[in-house]
């Protein structure tokens, strides 16, 4: 259902962008589009299903070589255009990404660097100001989790059983190591971040919010109107704290469940400058 | 008498070369460093480990698979990370991530401070950790985030060496680096073989088919068309000077993951109406030179 060409991140970004973000000399993928958000200039970016790829490995909504590096090359161009500006345009990203792409082509030519090359835009426009928002409305597993959402401030999320972010999809994960589905269903129930489900992964503390939005297959005024109060929040969060990542570390979940990172920062802190 | 003829140049140079692929972490580290400089930060004494192993019934190591060292390279204030391919196939935990992160994060505060700090890693990695998952994930990005703070400060240098190679999250590691140096031995590709295969079928990525596998995502072919800088023999002495040597060349003119006008022409060069051979990367990178 969300490999169709008019999935669920494709009716988001459409309707909080407007248009269908279609820019002459993308690829069909890459959505990209200037926008609104109560009073203030947004720029929109999407990735969804493009059966005309070149790739013939991407084009269901994989981050492939050409949404790395086109994608990066909007980003730069919005960084740069805003670059003497006081007040940086936030970007907000619709992510219903199924992966990263996988195939010859896209191993030959380094689509580790074109991946790289997009989270150092997005990194990079984050630290130069600009809120940087991951809104997850569908799928945003492994490498499109990294490439398209890892470097936001904030990432929200909907509260919806077909949201998923994951390092990897259950039966893939099952044959790699060597489990039953039901034993990785089991095993999420005890360790926490090898659930699937997106409550587990807000427990983590990585999300800023997670919204439970009637019918998210159908976007309509009133649940568009709900997600962009949502946004203009988390760009004033964004805004009002740092432009690190430190948010996710500090937040409530993470105390709960990721005190051995906490552990790591606070020990490798104490030992760095000892002699 | 018997009559032994002397050993050739050859043979006596390989007789001295130590591998660096043999060495453990904890031994790379030091062979990076300035000798007598390493000093481990959050070493195995500490006992952080990963607290989402036992639960599953997997030993844990008290290291994580991932060593941090403070110390000199070249005089300069250095830290090196070396991870550990044999410990879950260098797979990225929330502990060994963790680490990595924050010795990329107290680097850079360090050349903020105005103490020039280098910071060279050492991958060995499969990718995320599936026992932690999501930890991972998470960890990861804060990985990237803090490299892509980092190397606007210094150079910051990736060894892969082998044997097990460089995928997944470390692959993109690999990217976001000012320099990557590899070994013959070496590979380095975003999806593993076997993964690609799965997904895509055997006629797509033959995994079985080792040539075929390294003339994709070997050092050689790595080097060849730009995604590595410095091809160097498995010896631990020639990858500590190839390290110095860039750290000496300082910034690269033009970071890698910069050059998105480079690579989007290229790719309009490739023949997009037949599969692709490595030999037609070399020569479309070639004939569209930066």
């Amino acid at each position: 259902m969300s490999d169709t060409v008019m999935n669920r991140g494709r009716k988001w970004f459409e309707a909080l962008a407007g248009n269908d973000g279609s820019v002459p000399g993308n690829p069909g993928s890459l959505l990209l589009s200037g926008g609104k958000l109560g009073d203030e200039e947004v720029v929109f970016v999407g990735l969804v299903p493009d059966p005309k790829s070149r790739f013939p490995r991407a084009g269901r909504s994989e981050v492939g070589v050409d949404e790395g590096w086109f994608g990066t090359r909007a980003l730069r161009q919005v960084i740069e255009a805003d670059k003497d500006k006081k007040v940086k345009r936030p970007i907000i990203t619709v992510c219903d990404t199924k992966s990263q792409a996988y195939g010859r082509r896209e191993e030959l030519c380094g689509i580790h660097v074109a991946a790289a090359a997009i989270i150092a835009a997005y990194a990079d426009a984050r630290t130069a100001g600009h809120p940087v928002i991951a809104l997850i409305v569908g799928r945003c597993v492994s490498g499109a989790f990294l490439a398209m959402a890892g470097q936001a401030n904030r990432l929200i999320a909907f509260n919806d059983p077909e949201v998923l972010i994951h390092a990897m999809y259950k039966d893939a994960a099952a044959r790699i190591t060597r489990r039953s589905v039901e034993e990785l269903d089991r095993l999420g129930q005890e360790i926490v971040p090898m659930a699937y489900d997106i409550g587990s992964f807000a427990k983590l503390g990585g999300l800023h919010a997670l919204l439970d939005v009637a019918h998210p297959d159908e976007p309509a005024s009133a649940t568009a109107a709900q997600v962009q109060s949502a946004l203009i929040e988390a760009i004033a969060d964004s805004r009002a704290k740092p432009a690190t990542l430190d948010v996710r570390l500090e937040s409530d979940g993470a105390k709960t469940y990721r005190k051995a990172s906490l552990l790591v920062r606070q020990k490798m802190a104490e030992q760095w400058n000892a002699v | 008498m018997m009559n032994i003829p002397p050993l050739s140049k050859d043979v006596l140079a390989l007789s001295m070369r130590r591998s660096y692929v043999e060495l453990n972490a904890r031994a790379r580290a030091k062979e990076l460093l300035d000798p007598g400089t390493f000093r481990e930060i959050l070493g195995p004494f500490d006992r952080v480990m990963s607290p989402w192993l036992p639960m599953q019934g997997i030993v844990p190591q008290s290291d994580d698979g991932c060593v941090v060292a403070k110390g000199t390279i070249d005089s300069q204030p250095a830290v090196v990370i070396a991870m550990e391919g044999k410990f879950q196939g260098g797979s990225i935990g929330e502990v060994c991530g963790m680490k990595m992160a924050e010795a990329f994060r107290l680097a850079r505060i360090d050349n903020e401070k105005g103490i020039p700090t280098r910071a060279v890693l050492s991958l060995e990695s499969g990718g995320v950790r599936l026992q932690e998952a999501n930890m991972g994930e998470l960890v990861i990005a804060e990985i990237y985030s803090e490299m892509v703070a980092l190397r606007k400060h210094t150079p910051l240098i990736v060894v892969i060496a082998g044997p097990t190679g460089c995928f997944g999250g470390m692959s993109l590691a690999a990217g976001l680096a000012s320099y990557v140096v590899m070994t013959q031995q070496a590979r380095l590709s975003m999806n593993g073989p076997e993964v690609i295969e799965q997904e895509a079928g055997a006629a797509e990525f033959p995994s079985g088919d080792k040539p075929f596998v390294w003339s994709v995502n070997g050092g050689a072919q790595r080097a060849a068309t730009g995604f590595a800088d410095l091809l160097v023999e498995d010896d631990a002495a020639e990858i500590a000077k190839a390290v110095r040597s860039l750290f000496s060349k300082g910034h690269p003119a033009k970071l890698r993951t910069d050059k998105y006008e480079l690579f989007i022409k290229r790719l309009s060069a490739m023949d997009w109406s037949r599969q692709w051979t490595s030999e037609d990367i070399r020569k479309v990178w070639k004939e569209v030179a930066e």
